[in-house]
């Protein structure tokens, strides 16, 4: 059982781990832009503002499975094939980065205006209030939210499994639901369980250690 | 230094337009603390964040050591943002960095070398008397500590202009007045000038020169501190200096229970030297009958309050109240 396991645990990190990578390149810039380009931010751009928050809603409506299926052609241009673990890693980043924009979105809302207003009033530039007062003032709860896509996206990853991508999912279904071997099912159900509380452990730790609030 | 004409803001709520600052003009000398008070709601705070755009004014010019700022854009404005220091009622430090940090902070923007930040960031620490929380963070601090971390972070660019909103409204009696002291002394010994603004008639009080009071967004009285004490011309200005907390005996008296007539005289602290009330009692045919009396410390001098109730003829209480009035002292008859 062990052969058949570890393989499928380490599909499912690697998965979730770039994902986690690419939907945070793509998601934390995004998310900085909803919150500065809104009415009476720091850069203010009401257009942009409006156009991403479209663009946003509408990745996010859509089911992960299908949205899956219509990114094939995409994953095939960039990793050259439109099923396995690898070419799972582009729907997973795609179907998390809005959600990861909304989440870095609704961090950085919660950082008091005043030490916004504080940085103005010094003469701080825009670049200089995103990366010296946002984001470290926002830090804790950033981490919080990084916490939630990776979980998310080990749950996604799991459903990948289902329509070709590797990893825990996948072998849960092929040998647990497919062949009846209820053993390698509940393995594996466990095994994600396990990397889910762990993962919310370690996230809510660290929260906590840096916050100075 | 800060000369402020025809300032106007006014902020759109759908269809109707508010005007929470209406033609205001000021000027504050270079090395005054300027005070500027009203109540809550009366744009205080409006007027004080335009002097640094934090707020665009609708209208009107505002000139900072020669230089019209209205009109600078936005590299220029950050400029002139590094000569102007502010404090805020909240404090707003940031919270996840420590008191050190949050002094180097606007050092840090001006991308200054790290030993420089290191030397500077000490000065100032010892100033502010914080060297031992230097690795503290806000959430460790009192509040009159996080005051004086962000007064440090005001001076950290050395400024000529220190804003301060609000800056002791959060703090207890105690507290309020170690921070004007050091204000005090910070305007003396970095020569700068300050604009405050606040609802504490206290404040104005201890520490500033000038005072201005705002009533819905307008000036309605401007004057030295001491002249506005002796003299307040507005109703405004009267309940402002009669809310001091030494005043309240005077509220009190009810000039309908006296038979003679009530006069409150104020003098400023020389012409208390002078027995006026002794000479006029001896010079007119009438007897001065003592109510309530005080002193209020100003920073510069003191003014001094009677009431008295004057009783005898007529014509000679009239007299004497001319005679008053030719003492340098202001009498107003209740």
């Amino acid at each position: 059982m062990a052969k058949l396991v570890i393989p499928s645990l380490l599909e499912t990190l690697y998965m979730v781990v770039f994902s986690t990578v690419f939907s945070l390149l793509i998601g934390f810039p995004l998310g900085i832009l909803l919150v500065v380009t809104e009415k009476d931010n720091i850069w203010e751009k009401p257009f942009l503002n409006k156009v991403l928050n479209s663009i946003i809603n509408i990745l996010r409506s859509f089911p992960f499975i299908i949205l899956m299926i219509l990114v094939f052609p995409i994953s095939k241009l960039i990793v050259g094939k439109s099923i396995g673990t690898t070419a799972t890693i582009v729907p997973l980043s795609i179907a998390a980065a809005p959600f990861v924009a909304r989440i870095i979105e609704s961090s950085l809302k919660e950082v008091d205006k005043g030490v916004i207003e504080l940085s103005l009033s010094m003469g701080a530039s825009v670049p200089q209030i995103i990366f010296k007062v946002l984001i470290p003032e926002a830090m804790p709860s950033l981490i919080l939210g990084i916490t939630i896509t990776i979980i998310n996206l080990i749950g996604y990853s799991a459903m990948a499994g289902a329509i070709g991508g590797g990893g825990l999912g996948n072998l849960a279904i092929r040998y647990g639901l497919y062949r009846f071997q209820t053993d390698i099912m509940v393995v594996s159900v466990i095994l994600i369980i396990i990397m889910v509380q762990g993962i919310q452990y370690l996230g809510n730790k660290m929260s906590l250690i840096i916050d100075k609030k | 230094m800060i000369t402020i004409e025809n300032l106007s803001k006014s902020f759109e709520n759908g269809d109707d337009k508010i005007w929470a600052v209406k033609n205001v003009n000021l000027h504050v000398n270079e090395g005054e603390i300027f005070g500027i008070i009203g109540l809550s709601g009366a744009g205080k705070s409006t007027l004080i964040r335009c002097l640094n755009r934090l707020e665009e004014p609708t209208e009107g010019k505002i000139t900072i050591d020669g230089v019209d700022i209205t009109n600078l854009d936005k590299s220029g404005l950050r400029r002139v943002r590094k000569d102007i220091g502010m404090i805020f009622q909240h404090f707003n430090l940031l919270s996840q960095k420590t008191v050190y940090e949050n002094i180097a902070f606007p050092l840090e923007l001006e991308g200054m070398s790290k030993s420089e930040i290191k030397s500077r960031v000490n000065t100032l620490l010892d100033y502010v008397e914080l060297v031992d929380k230097k690795d503290s963070y806000p959430s460790q601090l009192s509040g009159g500590q996080k005051q004086r971390v962000a007064i440090a972070r005001a001076l950290a660019n050395n400024p000529k202009i220190l804003l301060s909103d609000e800056g002791t409204s959060a703090l207890d009696p105690k507290t309020t007045k170690s921070i004007l002291d050091l204000l005090n002394r910070i305007r003396k010994e970095f020569n700068l000038t300050i604009v405050l603004i606040t609802h504490q008639m206290e404040v104005v009080k201890d520490i500033c020169d000038k005072v201005a009071i705002i009533e819905d967004g307008e000036i309605i009285e401007s004057n030295k501190v001491d002249e506005l004490f002796r003299n307040p011309k507005t109703k405004t200005a009267n309940a402002f200096i009669s809310g001091l907390d030494f005043n309240i005996e005077e509220e009190s008296i009810k000039s309908r229970e006296f038979k003679g007539t009530l006069i409150r005289l104020s003098y400023l602290g020389d012409s208390a030297k002078e027995p006026i009330v002794s000479k006029m009692v001896k010079n007119f045919n009438i007897h001065a009958n003592i109510l309530s009396g005080n002193i209020n410390e100003l920073m510069s001098t003191s003014v001094g309050y009677l009431i008295l109730e004057l009783l005898g003829d007529d014509n000679e209480i009239k007299n004497a109240i001319a005679y008053l009035k030719n003492q340098n002292v202001s009498v107003e008859v209740i």
